[in-house]
């Protein structure tokens, strides 16, 4: 029922953002966000993963922000790799684990918490170590090893991504918190946030033949956004990524960015990797089509030391 | 030995030896360790003899224990071990319920050329030319290939449909499989021997296990200078003829007190029929007694669940195998050009794998990754069903070593995992002119992102692109760069077999330039 009522009206939704898209209308469209932070963008540095998070939240006016009493949220990290915490290829556990208590301190009804690995998926939930903890905080991990949990969405306005297959508990749930790790991208050059969307979807593949970085701004345009993006720079990947080798590929930035506009977030986080934003092509594309702002300037940041 | 004992205790005990095989070959969860496959594993007997070839030592000698077992106690192996015999005799038991009225066992004169032509043939062309005889007819490799192609889509269908219940209510506990299904050929040979076996032991019994097989034959041979076996007490006897009609091996002569022990499987049925306790089973020269009978309706229940469920199982395997996602696209025009398939880690080379392997299935249901399948000619016509790496499929994770693990004939001997992570079962290629990167001008680098060792890096191209480039001194040969890559109907970048597998060098990995931040640069 949920779910047919949601289609409804994201197809009524769907047809109002084109009609405004073909308007010219993008930046009221995204005025629309989700939540009323004070800040655009909370950049924090110095801290533990968990500790980092706290503090930053509360200047964000706490998670009441973003999640309501009796929602049900889905909290989405990077789990793709079957690999070790420390390799730092997925979302940092503790991270994970102190953002599902502050969603059920603010009255989550559920968390649910998944990927869709690109490893065997039970291998990578347990040795990410994301599994354990997020199940210890209360929430729910959630499959997404097969095609059968993936719902046929369309997507008004994408260019090369028309429609998609995505995951149900994306559509199932009432808030979702998008939680990437930063990393070099051998071929995108970064991923962070609007990366992180590749999980949520069925065929990657086809994202990789038809141009990937237009793939990814497309997806973006899907109106399931974001609430809130959480970036985790704490051990980043500076190459050989999104898998990586082994420790030396690791730098320790203890770094985190918390922000409601993701193209915003992917942009600092850019500069974070020490990449020109311009050169990530998702980026300036996903700021054309209006997703989001990459002018750093032009956004309400707050700068935290720890 | 009291009658009625005995048969309840093979009952007992066969039941539990199934139930742990059926678990072995069904667990796709992969909840079962290791080290209890190899246990339950140690005692088949056509496994354990082709590893005792190779290694030598009792860590393979379970063939051992059970031609000693076989000198003490007659053809125990089949009734209480083997569970191809056990799974048979639920089957004929079904077959006896649903034909009651019929008088299908009493004495029969044994097959005596088919069976040791068969053994004598097998066992030749075991020696002097290759295992393909033996992996049609091991009896452990027949029922392995019957729980991984033809049981285990019916345990998955159930899991599905009480995954899909469950899911509805946002319960993911057990969580949505989904039915990959090999190629249609290969299920050939376990069709083929699932209707021989059944219909011989639905209708006559324990008639495959003394005609055709060779392992039953073996120890048939063995167990005539048996110390333990059934005997007629002749002064209790009365002729009534009862323990030959319950005779599953139809091998009691009762009229001359006769019992063929290298037929006896020793299931005890005719020893708890018996009215007179003339039947006993004892030292050769000593005597006998007997209770009622037990019943089971439940099995005639399980029965048409199972044949019903295995329809549906069948169908969605059909289903599955339809489902390949369309891609709107160039297709590519070079086709990989192999030389080699891709045998699996542990197997050192083809020719070693070949020979040793007999095709049980048991790493293909057991692979997380279902990146094994069985081979329907990449081996040659003799391999046919032996595992082969198929990389359209899956790919073999970076982190596993289970398939090396369990092997019960050592086809695939264990790896250590910094081993495995090192042993080069093929080598990467890369085509440059099916890459998307060239044909399209689009970015894409699906290879070199899953690539664990990163023998698949990228260079630059034209403009903001970049390419793979490829170093197969590191590349291990997994295979996840081929399964990524998204180009049909040839890819970009394929494996290609090593016949004899190699150690690829360690990944060198320097620290980067980066340091850890003192000010955001933003």
């Amino acid at each position: 029922m949920k779910r047919r009522e949601f289609f409804r009206t994201s197809f009524g939704a769907g047809i109002a953002a084109g009609a405004a898209l073909s308007l010219g209308g993008y930046d009221k469209l995204w005025a629309a966000a989700p939540g009323n932070a004070k800040y655009d963008m909370i950049a924090i540095m110095g801290g533990n993963p968990d500790a980092m998070f706290d503090l930053a939240i509360q200047e964000l006016g706490g998670m009441e922000t973003f999640v309501k009493k009796g929602q049900k949220v889905l909290v989405k990290p990077n789990i793709g790799w079957d690999v070790v915490p420390d390799l730092a290829a997925n979302t940092n556990p503790l991270l994970v684990k102190r953002i599902i208590e502050h969603c059920f301190k603010a009255g989550a009804k559920e968390v649910y918490v998944f990927d869709h690995t690109c490893d065997n998926w039970v291998n990578t939930y347990k040795n990410s170590g994301i599994e354990k903890v997020a199940k210890a905080a209360g929430a729910k991990m959630v499959p997404g090893n097969s095609e059968n949990y993936y719902q046929q969405i369309s997507i008004p306005g994408g260019v090369k991504l028309k429609s998609a297959k995505v995951h149900e508990i994306l559509l199932d749930t009432d808030v979702f918190i998008n939680v990437p790790i930063l990393k070099d991208h051998n071929s995108t050059r970064m991923t962070a946030s609007l990366k992180n969307t590749m999980g949520i979807v069925w065929d990657r593949g086809y994202w990789h033949s038809n141009n990937l970085h237009q793939c990814i701004a497309d997806y973006a345009l899907f109106e399931r956004k974001p609430a809130l993006n959480v970036i985790d720079c704490y051990n980043v990947m500076v190459k050989h990524g999104p898998q990586g080798v082994s420790k030396e590929d690791v730098v320790q930035m203890k770094s985190q960015i918390l922000t409601t506009d993701w193209v915003a977030g992917d942009t600092a986080a850019a500069k974070m990797l020490g990449v020109d934003p311009q050169k990530i092509d998702y980026i300036p594309i996903a700021h054309k089509m209006g997703i989001g702002n990459m002018n750093l300037d032009n956004l309400n940041i707050k700068r935290i030391k720890m | 030995m009291t009658s009625s004992f005995l048969r309840k205790f093979r009952i007992a005990f066969s039941a539990i030896i199934f139930i742990c095989f059926l678990a072995v070959f069904w667990d796709f969860r992969s909840l079962i360790p290791e080290k209890f496959i190899n246990y339950l594993l140690f005692l088949q007997f056509v496994p354990s003899a082709i590893k005792y070839i190779d290694i030598k030592t009792m860590a393979a000698g379970g063939f051992i224990v059970i031609i000693l077992l076989t000198l003490l106690s007659g053809r125990t192996y089949c009734s209480f071990l083997c569970p191809l015999g056990i799974g048979q005799d639920i089957n004929s038991r079904i077959g006896g319920k649903i034909r009651k009225k019929f008088r299908r066992y009493g004495f029969r004169r044994p097959h005596t050329i088919v069976r040791y032509s068969i053994l004598a043939l097998t066992l030749g062309i075991a020696v002097f030319s290759g295992v393909y005889v033996l992996i049609l007819l091991d009896p452990y490799s027949i029922f392995g290939r019957f729980m991984t192609y033809l049981g285990k889509p019916v345990i998955l269908v159930i899991n599905n449909f009480l995954a899909n219940i469950l899911g509805r209510f946002d319960i993911y506990t057990l969580s949505h499989v989904e039915i990959k299904g090999f190629k249609l050929i290969a299920y050939i040979v376990p069709v083929v021997f699932a209707v021989l076996v059944g219909i011989l032991s639905f209708i006559k019994g324990r008639l495959y296990c003394n005609m055709i097989c060779p392992v039953g034959t073996l120890l048939g041979l063995i167990s005539k200078i048996s110390l333990y076996r059934v005997k007629f007490n002749e002064s209790k006897c009365t002729k009534c003829g009862r323990c030959s009609l319950r005779c599953k091996s139809s091998c009691i002569d009762f009229l001359n007190y006769d019992i063929d022990v290298s037929r006896c499987v020793d299931c005890f049925n005719c020893i708890d029929t018996c009215p007179e306790k003339a039947l006993s089973y004892s030292l050769l020269g000593t005597k006998s007694k007997a209770p009622e009978e037990t019943k089971a309706d439940e099995g005639k229940r399980r029965f048409i669940k199972g044949s019903l469920l295995m329809l549906l199982g069948i169908s969605s395997y059909a289903r599955a195998q339809e489902k390949t996602v369309p891609v709107p696209r160039k297709e590519s025009t070079v086709k990989e050009p192999r030389t080699s398939p891709v045998c699996p880690p542990g197997a050192g080379s083809i020719e070693f794998f070949t020979r040793n392997c007999t095709a049980c299935s048991l790493c293909i249901t057991a692979c997380p990754n279902k990146v094994l399948q069985p081979a329907t000619g990449q081996y040659g016509l003799a391999g046919f069903m032996q595992p082969v790496m198929d990389y359209h499929k899956s790919f073999c994770t970076y982190n596993c070593t289970v398939c090396t693990e369990i092997c019960p004939t050592g086809a695939l001997k264990p790896l250590m995992l910094e081993a495995k992570k090192l042993t080069q079962i093929g080598k990467v290629n890369f085509i440059k002119d099916n890459c998307i990167v060239k044909t399209e001008k689009t970015a894409c680098g699906a290879c070199s992102e899953a690539c664990p060792t990163k023998a698949v890096y990228m260079i630059p191209y034209e403009g903001n692109l970049v390419i793979p480039e490829t170093n197969q001194e590191i590349c291990i040969g997994c295979g996840h760069c081929e399964f990524a890559c998204p180009v049909t109907p040839y890819k970009a970048i394929f494996v290609d077999g090593n016949p004899v597998h190699q150690a690829a060098k360690k990944p060198e990995n320097k620290e980067s330039d980066i340091t850890t931040p003192v000010e955001f640069p933003f």
